[in-house]
């Protein structure tokens, strides 16, 4: 029987009956005696990460809808990607956890703020936090840039300001991290790699 | 990893030892129980606690927390007194046989040229003699005194079995047991591997002990083999890419070293980084230098770098000291830094002394939090009851804090610790407002950038010529990221050896870094990626996991840097000739013509055997180092305490007091004082990481918080006897620096040890909890920890360390 992997899915998909239908060589229409729809059957399958430890194991992500312009996707289900060489389908106990952290209640949803000495946050736009961030970045910068040392050499460094980067971040939104932070002047920078 | 998580399924022995692979990295340790199930290879874990890898263990040896130099250089000593090495490795393809300048000593636990006052040491002895011929000279008999093999064997004499024992609380035949199993592996066609973690980096001896594993490695000819290798098990899922990017001060992407104040322009600086060759005939792969560095600056400046102007060299910034995360906080604990930026990295709760970082955070002016979660350290100016006792209103830092996407919301590529870069596509939008981290950093440069355009200010130039190509300015694109990162030409790119002949065209992606130049007629982001995306298109998006030659190599699953290689210095997995160590585990060969086989050559296609290229290509030697003068704290590793250590003396050198800890580790002042002595803080501390937490991520997962719920500590039957505690009670635990509480578990799995004849009892303290998640709320255990690091790479001294137990 020519099934290909994603069919044989939807297949055993189907329940008992069906799975044991097609493991004896029926042809996958026979599921069509389906008692009830397997949920993911119809669902879209897009390939990710762990982004715990770095197995970086595959991952198969289930959301909601085609994908199509005006669908809102939403994820429903992640498990093992079977066909990645590394974890072969497997996830430990904490990458089989991976919904909950996509849906965790402490997720954060919009910028926020706490004024100096406050004891709470306050909800701003996206255009506010942007605007008072480069502004304290560029009067510090503009303020303690090093352009010349004691001896007279050209440092351009700007040490008053540091930056931590994320290990979670791919390496796409690193390169461009850096490629910023360097240009900035910054030399106070690290990462998760040191600890 | 030299090697990658499947290889794992080719060793004969596998040692787990500064790790805890089974539960640490699940998934991955699978292939180390294929190699028990399909080879019958043996495990070997040593560590203070019996743990989840040491159950399924062939042999399990206990080991005191911050000894495993002692342990490793025993090894050392029984491989080279019994003779249990790979003879012809160690003469070719090691530095064995290179002599040694005569004022090079080891005295009482202290290398030639220690400098007590500044903690570092002068390495004008640490060198090879070098011949008339500008070479390094050698001696192939390894019968000279001077030559690293004989000094290396004098170095480690002294680590008999008895004193190791002595000093490490594992039985005398436990540890000679372990010996003779590692030693088998001497034969050609056996190899062992090493699976390591933060267990060995997290000392103040932490790349020494990394570096005692390598010696036994190269001494047992397991480097380049299937099987072997060093494999440093990593810790997020990205944390090889980011490592490779090289977001840390030292360097710029694919591991260039920054420019210092001592780099004054881009001559000084390439001369200094381009190496001459230190043996006839060597590859001496780090000559090419400015051909990555070259490319690097035409990728970030475009064309505005020109040899006119040093290709832009003045705007990069020159470091003029340490920036190390410890050496930041330390500043901003001086109150040297006015603003912060936490990107997905919560130092509250993972850098050492948690009350220093806060205060050092209460002095900023403004603190940027980027994260998809509400961290720990964005509310570090919050009460949070005695969890986080602080009084917001003497907290002066204005705190953003900004949404950011998480990986199922994102497009990218991800580098595992076997260095294999993988693609893997968004699956959903963010909740709320979120952005992706590229979004982010991309909307705060276009603003500064038209703010600098607008109003003027310091040095704009790096900001109005730094390249921005990008079809959507405001967004990026990763797929634009990762083609800028892996390289094009942006002139006609010429054959070397034909000058008439174009290899690659303007316009067109690289195939890889040899194809970079150093007149500008390249641009690459970063070396080490280049051609992961080329003409043929995203090659880490490949999903072709086929493995004809059963060895788990993948050659057609995402790419692995270097140039799609997956088990680095292969070549040194053949005898000199060419001819593989082991026919049923051939990684490469030479075919009379060219090398080939089941992995990318590591070595030059056509450098037939009798050209005596040696396999390690990035040595301007050719060969692996056995003695390595680079290191801060000596060319030999040398067992050191921890700087809170239990013993009142370092058991090899009892009679030197500047001995006992790395004499070159790095104490900043005021944190002396903060280490506890063991007369008020007896037992031996280390942090670990449970099965069902990462880090401090899964505290806000649900599933997670249900599995491991509240914070606890471990330890032994015999101090819970001494000290009244029974499984359940309340525990209150201190060191000189904080304390915590937690439920305390007293267990079989962690014994007491005998350590220069006393008992030496340990606490285990998992790290995962803190005042902000779904889990109970718990103390962060890094207050506990020592703000003092490794000499070399200021990795915080986490493992081992020194508290009070006393029952609530």
């Amino acid at each position: 029987m020519q099934v290909s992997r994603r069919q044989f899915f939807k297949v055993c998909g189907a329940g008992l009956s069906g799975s044991s239908i097609a493991l004896m060589g029926f042809s996958p229409t026979s599921a069509l005696a389906e008692v009830r729809s397997y949920k993911l059957a119809h669902a879209t399958e897009t390939r990710n990460m762990c982004p715990y430890c770095s197995v970086s194991c595959g991952v198969l992500i289930y959301t909601t809808g085609d994908k199509s312009k005006n669908a809102k996707a939403d994820i429903i289900h992640i498990e093992g990607d079977p066909d990645n060489p590394v974890n072969r389908g497997t996830l430990c106990p904490k990458g089989a956890g991976l919904m909950d952290m996509v849906k965790s209640p402490n997720r954060l949803k919009f910028p926020e703020v706490r004024e100096a000495g406050s004891n709470e946050w306050k909800r701003i736009s996206w255009d506010d936090a942007i605007n008072r961030i480069a502004t304290h970045v560029k009067k510090d910068r503009d303020a303690n840039l090093i352009e010349k040392n004691a001896d007279g050499v050209t440092v351009n460094r700007w040490n008053t300001t540091g930056f931590l980067a994320s290990s979670a971040a791919g390496n796409e939104a690193g390169y461009l991290t850096v490629k910023i932070l360097r240009n900035l002047g910054v030399v106070a920078l690290d990462t998760q790699a040191r600890i | 990893m030299t090697n990658h998580w499947v290889d794992l399924k080719n060793s004969d022995l596998v040692i787990v030892m500064g790790g805890n692979a089974a539960e640490a990295h699940p998934c991955g340790f699978k292939w180390v129980i294929e190699a028990k199930k399909d080879r019958k290879a043996k495990l070997i874990v040593v560590d203070p606690r019996f743990t989840r890898s040491a159950a399924v263990s062939d042999f399990y040896a206990p080991i005191r927390a911050g000894s495993d130099i002692a342990f490793l250089g025993g090894v050392i000593n029984y491989l080279l007194s019994k003779d249990k090495i790979h003879h012809e490795y160690v003469k070719n393809y090691t530095n064995a046989a290179f002599l040694i300048d005569e004022g090079f000593k080891f005295d009482d636990g202290l290398f030639s040229g220690y400098n007590a006052e500044k903690r570092s040491y002068g390495k004008d002895t640490w060198k090879y003699q070098m011949g008339k011929d500008g070479f390094a000279m050698v001696d192939p008999t390894l019968e000279s005194p001077n030559c690293v093999f004989q000094l290396m064997k004098k170095h480690y004499s002294r680590y008999t079995p008895e004193l190791v024992s002595r000093t490490t609380g594992t039985p005398q035949d436990a540890f000679l047991k372990i010996c003779e199993m590692m030693a088998e592996t001497s034969a050609p066609d056996k190899t062992m591997t090493i699976c390591y973690a933060l267990g060995w980096t997290e000392h103040s001896v932490g790349s020494q002990n990394i570096r005692t594993m390598a010696l036994i490695q190269l001494l047992l000819g397991n480097m380049g083999m299937a099987g072997g290798g060093i494999n440093a098990l990593r810790g997020h899922a990205n944390v090889q890419g980011i490592t490779d990017m090289c977001l840390y001060s030292e360097v710029l992407p694919g591991y260039l070293s920054a420019p210092t104040d001592a780099d004054v322009d881009r001559k000084t600086y390439l001369e200094k980084r381009t190496p001459k060759p230190l043996r006839p005939n060597q590859m001496n792969f780090p000559q090419n230098f400015p051909k990555w560095f070259t490319s690097l600056q035409k990728a970030w400046y475009g064309a505005a770098a020109t040899d006119k102007n040093d290709y832009g060299y003045d705007w990069l910034p020159k470091k003029d000291g340490a920036y190390d995360v410890m050496a930041i906080f330390e500043r901003m604990h001086q109150g040297k830094m006015n603003g912060f930026f936490c990107q997905g990295f919560n130092p509250l709760a993972s850098v050492a002394n948690k009350k220093k970082v806060g205060d050092a955070l209460a002095k900023l002016k403004f603190l940027v939090v980027i994260d998809p979660l509400a961290t720990d350290t964005s509310e570090f100016w919050k009460p949070h009851g005695e969890f986080n006792e602080v009084d917001p209103t003497k907290v002066q830092t204005e705190v953003f804090r900004l949404p950011a996407n998480l990986f199922a919301e994102e497009t990218a590529s991800f580098t595992n610790s076997g260095r294999v870069i993988q693609w893997h596509w968004k699956a959903a939008d963010g909740p709320g407002e979120s952005k992706s981290d590229i979004e982010i950093m991309a909307a705060l440069f276009l603003k500064l950038k038209a703010m600098y355009a607008k109003d003027g200010g310091k040095l704009p130039e790096p900001i109005m010529n730094l390249t921005w190509p990008y079809r959507i300015p405001g967004k990026p694109s990763p797929q634009e990221l990762l083609m800028e990162i892996s390289g094009k030409a942006l002139g006609d790119v010429f054959d070397p050896k034909d000058k008439t002949k174009v290899i690659v065209k303007a316009g067109e992606q690289v195939a890889g870094f040899a194809q970079l130049r150093d007149d500008g007629s390249t641009s690459c982001g970063n070396w080490i990626y280049g051609g992961c995306w080329s003409q043929a298109g995203n090659l880490t998006a490949r999903r072709d996991n086929s493995d004809p030659s059963g060895l788990g190599q993948t050659l057609n699953w995402g790419f692995s840097w270097p140039a799609n290689r997956r088990i680095l210095y292969n070549r040194a997995s053949c005898d000199v000739s060419g001819k593989p160590w082991d026919a049923k585990r051939a990684v490469i060969k030479w075919t009379g013509t060219a090398w080939g086989g089941n992995d990318v050559p590591d070595m030059r296609p056509d450098a037939a055997p009798e050209e005596n290229v040696m396999p390690f290509i990035m040595t301007p030697e050719g060969v692996a180092r056995l003695f390595a003068p680079a290191m801060a704290d000596g060319p030999f590793p040398e067992h050191y305490e921890p700087f809170e250590t239990p013993l009142d003396k370092n058991p090899f050198h009892p009679g030197n007091p500047k001995a006992v800890s790395n004499p070159a580790a790095r104490v900043y002042k005021g944190d002396m004082e903060t280490f506890g002595k063991a007369k008020d803080f007896p037992y031996v501390a280390t942090t670990y990481r449970l099965v069902e937490h990462f880090h401090f991520w899964t505290k806000h997962s649900k599933i997670n918080a249900v599995l491991q719920p509240d914070q606890f500590v471990e330890i032994g039957e015999e101090l819970a006897k001494d000290k009244g505690i029974a499984t359940g009670d309340k525990v209150k635990v201190r060191s000189n620096r904080g304390f915590i509480k937690a439920v305390a578990v007293v267990t079989k799995r962690i014994k007491t040890l005998t350590v220069d004849g006393k008992k030496v009892h340990t606490v285990g303290i998992p790290i995962h909890w803190g005042f902000k998640g779904v889990t109970k709320p718990g103390f962060i255990t890094n207050t506990l920890t020592p703000f003092v690091g490794d000499a070399n790479c200021q990795t915080p001294e986490f493992k081992a360390f020194l508290v009070n137990i006393e029952k609530i």
